[in-house]
């Protein structure tokens, strides 16, 4: 059994004279705290990286900082994925035996630390160094090539894309800690700045600072109690030019691997947290992973599905999209925010009571994907 | 960059588009490796593209990475499905569309002869 036993999430956003080390450092303490535990208590820690502070032991070093000495310790890379795959490995570390309480930590500096350019052109890396970074490609220019292509095999259109980053909106408007929280409608979407067709500015996340931590842990606290039940990845390609098949990323498989795990079927999922770098991101996962027909999930949220009210509420945070995006931390944000719904403490964004979750992250251009299955406990 | 990316640069320098083919199973690969991903036989030979092919996904990028590339905004990039069987990403004409049946020029840009697709 492992349970989610402590979150925080910090405001993404500017955090001025902030370092990806005591962001990480204060979002620790949030979530040790959340799960009432003590820094001796903790015998697993595991860190994402920072593009601001490009250690070599990252995890050692915020391990130090705080003043914690786990049995077991390290960083992981997997792009955006990175956060999810900490918490599926932390799950693994306690189902063995080797942990009590692993502490998984991210956050960066991301917006205030470097340029745009060098954030820009640091991300741009992961595309392949000799045969696609010499065309000049952007992150967004490679989620562009797979938006065009999509729209076309679908039939679909810019308008539809930009019903994804109005939802993000409007959820994010009711949280505190969003990047982003003016409104927007589909024609301001469509008239931002063009970045690489068919991608607009407000289809892609900002570049934020932030920072988010989680507690895994073998015990339930008294005030939450919210299980994993399911994981899963999937890894098919790293780069875009060497994706065989639009459709089929990796992003069902791994979540097929999670379903059948918690031997539940998707139907009974009721809170979605979904990784929405871009609009096109959040259309392709829940299309593919089959939380919407294809080509129906711009339609579906048309139709009040995703929204707060509905059977299967999405990002209630407000996603990369509007919450931010601070890497690895910004993919942690949906996982904080599912584990807040379902243990009743998301305050003044709190939905009906749920039970099932599911939430999926992607990292690179959809190449790492992770799932998890999360159930709270009556 | 390793050998086999300054073998495939430089077939771009003289003109030629570069791609690998499986001397033992036949099959076709880019990008270049030591070893056929399909069969793991060590013995792909270099092969020269027609360079024609058809448009799969086309972008028309506004914000470049770095300097060198804001001197060329806006610019098309495309990933390309070649008659011989294998994608590439390269620049594209900014007027094509997805479908579209497209050959390989090159232009200079940053010391290399960086393909860029034209209608056929």
């Amino acid at each position: 059994m492992a349970y989610l036993s402590g979150t925080f999430c910090s405001p993404f956003g500017r955090h001025g004279g902030s370092t990806a080390i005591n962001l990480m450092a204060t979002a620790a303490r949030g979530a040790l705290r959340d799960a009432e535990l003590k820094p001796p208590q903790i015998d697993g820690l595991l860190t994402g990286y920072a593009t601001t502070f490009a250690h070599l032991m990252l995890a050692n070093v915020l391990a130090e900082h705080c003043g914690l000495q786990p049995d077991y310790c390290h960083a992981i890379q997997s792009g955006g994925a990175s956060g999810l795959t900490m918490v599926m490995l932390a799950r693994e570390l306690i189902r063995s035996g080797r942990c009590k309480n692993v502490l998984v930590v991210a956050g960066e500096n991301r917006l205030t630390g470097q340029t745009r350019d060098m954030a820009i052109q640091a991300l741009s890396q992961v595309g392949h160094a000799d045969y696609e970074v010499p065309f000049g490609p952007t992150v967004p220019a490679y989620y562009a090539l797979l938006a065009a292509r999509y729209l076309h095999e679908h039939s679909l259109s810019e308008a539809d894309l930009a019903e994804f980053a109005v939802l993000m909106r409007q959820h994010a408007a009711t949280h505190p800690g969003a990047h982003q929280r003016d409104a927007i409608a589909i024609a301001d979407v469509l008239a931002s700045k063009p970045i690489a067709t068919p991608l607009k500015l407000l289809d892609c996340c900002p570049i934020s600072d932030g920072a988010a931590a989680i507690v895994v842990s073998i015990e339930p606290t008294a005030k939450t109690s919210v299980r994993i039940r399911g994981s899963g990845q999937a890894h098919r390609h790293q780069h875009v030019s060497q994706i065989v098949d639009i459709n089929a990323t990796g992003a069902k498989a791994a979540a097929d691997l999670a379903f059948q795990e918690a031997r539940v079927d998707r139907g009974r999922i009721e809170y979605l947290g979904i990784y929405d770098s871009f609009t096109i991101t959040l259309m392709m996962l829940l299309e593919e992973i089959g939380f919407a027909e294809r080509g129906e999930a711009a339609a579906k949220i048309r139709n009040g599905d995703f929204s707060k009210q509905s059977s299967q509420p999405l990002n209630t945070h407000g996603g990369l999209l509007s919450y931010g995006h601070c890497g690895v931390a910004g993919g942690m944000a949906h996982l904080v925010e599912a584990v807040r719904q379902l243990s009743m403490n998301a305050g003044e964004r709190q939905i009906s009571e749920r039970e099932w979750a599911y939430v999926h992250a992607d990292g690179g251009v959809m190449s790492a994907h992770v799932g998890l299955v999360l159930q709270r406990e009556k | 960059m390793d050998q086999l990316a300054e073998h495939f640069w430089a077939g771009c320098a003289a003109g030629e588009l570069l791609f690998q083919r499986c001397v033992d199973c036949n099959q076709v690969q880019f990008y270049p490796r030591g070893v056929c991903l399909h069969c793991g036989s060590e013995h792909v030979e270099w092969k020269v593209s027609r360079g024609v092919g058809t448009i799969f996904s086309l972008t028309r990028v506004e914000r470049a990475p770095n300097d060198s590339f804001r001197a060329l905004v806006p610019y098309s990039l495309a990933l390309i499905d070649l008659d011989e069987g294998f994608r590439i990403m390269a620049h594209a004409n900014p007027q094509l569309k997805i479908g579209d049946r497209v050959r390989a020029t090159f232009f200079n840009h940053d010391n290399l002869a960086l393909p860029r697709f034209e209608p056929t």
